[in-house]
């Protein structure tokens, strides 16, 4: 028989070792199921890393990708770090983009030196009350958050589905339910080809990084995330440190909205999020909380995901692929975890027995 | 060697865990019909042993027999199958089931309806002179209604082997002394029973022979009859141990906390605390007695600040303490040190180093909104050199480190702060001699200093070694304040279960 | 009131996938496993058992692959949360986009083979799922509509949630397994063998999400793949689950209400009250995280609520 013993700890190398083992070996997986479904795996990885590079237009179109997914895992990493399951990244990334998207529709004409400023502010207040609910009701009642903040993504989704039938419906759009463009002077400006948005993300990157390793509230996040009973002892005002970083992970992931909105739909739609609140989950916590890190993972779940878009021309396979190769990946790096603290042994029969059977 | 006198035979039996040896080459035998008094100090790989023969643990190597026969038991299911039972020191109950579900639960064979359940509980029960309550949950029991249905799911699968882990922690002196009935009584029907503890009366009390353990080592076997308590402590710790507490007197003793009429709920309601009355005082150790669950945590919580009272004040100065969040208390200039019962889980940070931990409670001294972990640093450093903490770094997590260094952390840290009052709930639990001994110099060290000292204690021969009062708590009332140099045990032991009250009425 | 009958039909209708969700579910939660993947288990099953169904044309066959499909997904599910310990938030979100992308993936490359560029279910087969009709008994008024007019996934869904909630109300291993869920060191101890039982529930539970699936795939769109086909509903199912206070009997209940609300909208009088369609569209999830609140303000102690939900178990842990 088999079974699980605990061992020691594990060093941040042989950690750092394993993970890229189970990322090489999740690669193997993947290339098993292309094989089987009659592809060159090596033909269909080079095509994704190459589709994802091969010009300038490709690599522009690859950050813009990363753009809401770096940023709202970053929203994702400040909820998780204070063991907040926060599941609602959809949502409040919607709805920062709704908030942001009032001010694009309607004050197009405002200058835009006091229109960007006003939509980012929107964006983040957007987010950030929509995780400020689900927030108040767990301080406040001890609300169960990861089916609050799940209900509320589809609340938003169907509000924004709302807007675009009736009130803010085109008129000139011949009786489809959609948004209007917003105007040019109400889309954010690019720098090297790619929407602003791509600086926002790694100002937050830094921004968080320190936020979270040097601050007294970084430092309150860790505690809280320990151990309430901890930081209660500690004398830290626990239902207020929760509500604040809640609202601040929501205004993340509206920034998030607001940028995508504003940057690269240049529309309000329902498909706004389109499962980025979801896949930020997963880059932040490969990422292990580290806002750096989640950069690189980020760039890399956007690497899969353009690079994906080029082997369905080629090979006739689904952008879909990148969801598949992403969720093998994190299987992957999900069982190597166990190995960190834990190992398999086999049972060894009792040593000294050489009298009797063994039952 | 087909010898099926012994009900249980290990030999040679060893267990690691990671790098720690938790037993190394233990041999142990109980014959049926005879209790086994199986005695360690904390750490020394008692509950270990028990919890292989249970099944929850595997050895690594040695063998084990079972009434005469070879066994390799590698799970629960297994032990059950040999008729082994075992009471975990903290009771495997579930806590939403009945006594009856609990009771049936995992056991061979069709679910009973309720009545029929509730029938066989009931004459199993008072087959042994016990009563309980079919159909009440779990939660709503007492920990001794709990023990009592561990006993009854043992004696419902007709087990011939019962393990107990420290049973009588959380039981008053009478309960105890029902327990000890009841296994008597059961050892007369020829089961084979070994007990857990380290209190050395106890061994004396109930047990036939005595197994002895030191840190994962077996020392011996001896028959109870031959033996005495300090021929026990000696091999059980390993060195003539003086266990003479230093009780040095009493200096400038001045009252500086006064708690008048404290009155404190539980979340579910129920009273934690009743109309409390006492004074704390400079220079000395008041001692706190009661079995666990008597209100202590409520009351140091509460003068902590960190749990709100329903009536009645904590006067420090004459300034109400009550209602008062933990920095406002420390604003009003009482530095008040908490060593509280859970330390990882509420002292400290668990996956922080010592640096993190160092800062708990400091973090937000300084101006601006950045940490300054650098003074942290080096008070941990000087903590490790000065309490010889042992840790790889003054960064690695401390719940990677021992008991007793997390406690020397915890402690350290709360004595760092230079407290004026220190309340410690529990501070040698699970801790060795040497370590215990460690702390109640340090506490001593503090009562000399002038500090007020609160110590939330188990051990009545400690805490009357130790305190210059003992407050007695029984169901969160308090039932006397007894001198520690010439209060009785019994006297102690009486107010534990109330019966003090009752005289003074 | 024909109206009315015909909105009570659609609702049961409906509610099916939804029940298949919350009882696969129920029996996943019952061992304190939150799994968040139903929604992809379903996608799963949806895919497989649409294309064996296209290909050998069986409904029986179909739905077998989908049970089968859910159960092997969710096997993944249990190695990685009860063998390896990992998140299990994050590991059913995985399974879910996993899941998801992979019906999606495998029906696209379907259909590439395809000549019209159109997956649909042969004759044969939406022939044998069709509403069921007994002569005499369906034939009945009212009733006949009301009770035997559905397809015959809709018995299936409801005899598996009389037997699940027979299982756990009146079996010993009902009981052990509820032992699992509130306290698996309990159970443990025991006696009960906690991972295997874990391994049958989650894998089962998967098993009856896959079905679930399924039924999106071949009903709703009239035999018809479409991407994303089950569309959510493994959410609502996930939030059913506490509506049904983890018991697969107030499942059936549950699914119905909300089966209804998601039909309101085609059969609401516009007369009696306008509401933008949307609104109705949101109003299961609006009503779930209503019910979440409240019944967390009533901090009763929810005796039905498994203790471990969400939390590994490591016996060796001290």
């Amino acid at each position: 028989m088999i079974r699980i013993v605990k061992t020691k700890e594990k060093s941040r190398r042989e950690q750092m070792l394993l993970r890229l083992a189970a990322f090489i070996l999740a690669l193997c997986a993947g290339g098993l199921f292309l094989l089987v479904l009659g592809n060159n795996p090596f033909a269909v990885y080079g095509t994704i890393l190459s589709g994802a590079f091969r010009s300038k237009m490709a690599v522009q179109a690859t950050i813009k990708i990363m753009i809401p997914l770096l940023i709202a895992a970053l929203g994702v990493t400040l909820a998780f770090k204070m063991k907040f399951w926060n599941i609602g990244g959809e949502g409040q990334l919607i709805m920062g983009g709704v908030f942001a998207s009032y001010f694009a529709l309607f004050h197009a004409d405002w200058p835009s030196f006091v229109l960007f400023p006003v939509m980012f502010l929107a964006g983040i207040i957007g987010g950030g009350l929509w995780a400020l609910i689900p927030a108040f009701f767990k301080v406040r009642f001890g609300t169960n958050e990861t089916l609050f903040t799940l209900m509320l993504n589809y609340i938003a989704l169907y509000l924004v589905s709302w807007l675009q039938e009736d009130p803010w419906r085109d008129p000139g759009a011949n009786g489809f339910p959609k948004i209007a463009s917003f105007d040019k002077s109400a889309t954010l400006p690019k720098l090297f080809g790619v929407q602003i948005g791509w600086v926002i993300a790694l100002v937050l990157v830094v921004v968080l990084f320190v936020y979270l390793k040097y601050t007294k509230q970084g430092y309150e996040i860790s505690v809280v995330g320990e151990s309430r009973a901890t930081a209660t002892y500690a004398g830290m005002n626990v239902p207020r440190i929760i509500l604040r970083t809640m609202f601040l992970s929501g205004a993340i992931a509206g920034i998030a909205g607001m940028v995508q909105a504003t940057g690269s739909d240049r529309t309000l739609t329902t498909g706004i999020a389109g499962g980025v609140g979801f896949t930020a989950i997963i880059v932040a916590w490969l990422a292990q909380l580290n806002p750096v890190n989640s950069l690189v993972i980020a760039f890399l779940f956007a690497v899969l995901e353009k690079g994906s878009s080029v082997i369905q021309s080629q090979f006739g396979l689904s952008t879909d692929c990148a969801d598949v190769l992403q969720g093998i990946i994190l299987f992957f790096v999900l069982g190597c975890e166990f190995f960190i603290r834990y190992k398999f042994v086999r049972d060894q029969k009792p040593a000294a027995a050489p009298q009797g059977g063994n039952t | 060697m087909a010898d099926t006198e012994y009900a249980i035979e290990c030999r040679g039996i060893i267990k690691t865990f990671g790098s720690v040896v938790a037993n190394d080459g233990v041999d142990l035998t109980v014959r049926y019909g005879e209790i086994l008094a199986l005695l360690g100090e904390n750490g020394s790989g008692k509950t270990t042993l028990m919890n292989m023969l249970s099944g929850i643990y595997h050895p690594d190597a040695g063998t084990i027999r079972i009434a005469g026969k070879q066994v390799s038991i590698s799970s629960p299911e297994d032990a059950m199958a040999l008729g082994i039972g075992m009471i975990h020191q903290h009771f495997k109950l579930v806590d939403v089931f009945t006594a009856s579900e609990n009771i049936a639960v995992g056991t061979p064979g069709k679910r009973l309806p309720a009545r029929v359940m509730r029938e066989k509980v009931r004459q199993i029960s008072q087959s042994i002179g016990l009563e309980i309550d079919p159909d009440r949950r779990a939660f709503e029991m007492s920990v001794s209604e709990k023990q009592t249905v561990e006993i009854l799911k043992v004696l419902y699968r007709g087990q011939k082997i019962l393990i107990l882990d420290e049973p009588t922690a959380v039981l008053t002196p009478q309960e105890t002394e029902r327990l000890f009935d009841i296994l008597r009584s059961m050892r007369a029907q020829g089961c084979a029973i070994i007990i857990i503890t380290h209190k050395l009366n106890e061994v004396l009390a109930i047990s036939d022979r005595v197994t002895i353990l030191r840190k994962g080592k077996y020392i011996d076997t001896v028959n109870t009859a031959e033996t005495d308590e300090k021929n026990l402590t000696e091999r059980m710790v390993g060195r003539p141990v003086s266990l003479e507490i230093e009780r040095p007197e009493p200096v400038d003793p001045k009252t500086i906390l006064k708690i008048i009429d404290l009155t404190v709920r539980k979340p579910d309601g129920s009273l934690a605390l009743n109309d409390a009355n006492f004074e704390v005082r400079t220079g000395e150790i008041l001692g706190v007695a009661g079995i666990a669950g008597s209100g202590q945590k409520e009351l140091c919580e509460c003068i902590a600040g960190l749990c709100p009272a329903e009536t009645g004040a904590i006067l420090y100065r004459k300034e109400n303490l009550i209602g008062k969040t933990p920095r406002e208390i420390i604003r009003l200039g009482v530095q008040l040190g908490f060593v509280p019962e859970d330390r990882l889980g509420m002292g400290l940070v668990a996956s922080m180093g010592m640096v993190g931990n160092m800062m708990l409670k400091t973090y937000d001294a300084p101006k601006g909104p950045f940490v300054d972990p650098a003074p942290a640093r080096r008070r941990a450093e000087e903590l490790v050199q000065r309490l010889e903490i042992a840790t790889p770094s003054v960064d690695t997590p401390v719940r990677l480190m021992s008991g007793g260094n997390v406690q020397k952390v915890l402690l350290g840290r709360e004595i760092e702060s230079d407290p004026q009052v220190l309340i410690t709930a529990y501070p040698v639990r699970g801790l060795d001699i040497h370590s215990s001994y460690t702390v109640y110099d340090l506490l001593n060290e503090q009562k000399k200093k002038g500090v007020a000292v609160v110590f939330i204690g188990e051990d009545l021969d400690v805490l009357m070694a130790l305190s210059d009062r003992i407050l007695v708590m029984c169901h969160g009332q308090v039932t006397g304040v007894v001198d520690g140099r010439t209060a009785t045990k019994d006297e102690i032991a009486r107010l534990m279960v109330g019966a003090g009250e009752e005289a003074a009425q | 009131m024909d109206l009315f009958l015909k909105f009570l039909v659609a609702a049961v209708a409906a509610s099916i996938p939804l029940l298949f969700g919350t009882v696969g579910e129920i029996l996943c939660e019952k061992v304190g496993h939150l799994n968040l993947g139903v929604e992809g288990l379903m996608s799963i099953g949806a895919c497989a058992g649409f294309m064996i169904g296209m290909q050998t044309d069986s409904f029986v066959l179909a739905l077998f692959a989908a049970f089968i499909a859910g159960m092997l997904a969710a096997l993944i599910y249990a190695v990685l949360t009860v063998t390896f310990l990992a998140d299990q938030n994050v590991s059913g979100l995985t399974l879910t986009i996993f899941g998801i992308g992979l019906a999606n993936f495998i029906g696209i490359y379907m259909l590439g083979s395809t000549e019209n560029g159109t997956l649909k279910l042969p004759e044969g087969i939406t022939a044998q799922m069709r509403e069921i009709h007994i002569p005499g008994l369906s034939d009945l008024p009212i009733i006949g509509q009301l009770v035997f007019s559905y397809s015959p996934f809709v018995y299936l869904g409801v005899i598996l949630a009389i037997v699940a909630g027979l299982f756990l109300k009146k079996t010993k291993m009902g009981l052990n397994v509820q032992a699992i869920g509130h306290n698996p060191a309990a159970a443990d101890a025991a006696g009960i063998n906690v991972t295997r039982w874990k391994y049958i529930m989650i894998v089962l539970g998967g098993g009856i999400c896959g079905i679930g699936g399924a039924y999106c795939a071949m009903i709703i769109n009239s035999g018809v793949w479409i991407s994303n086909n089950v569309g959510g509903l493994g959410w609502i199912a996930v939030a059913l689950v506490i509506f049904a206070k983890w018991n697969p009997w107030l499942a059936i209940l549950g699914s119905f209400v909300f089966g209804a609300l998601r039909v309101l909208k085609y059969y609401m009088p516009q007369s009696v009250i306008s509401l933008p369609t949307a609104f109705y569209d949101m109003l299961p999830f609006l009503i779930t995280a209503i019910i979440l609140v409240i019944s967390s303000i009533r901090k009763k102690r929810d005796l039905n609520l498994p203790g471990s939900l969400g939390v590994g178990y490591f016996r060796e842990e001290r």
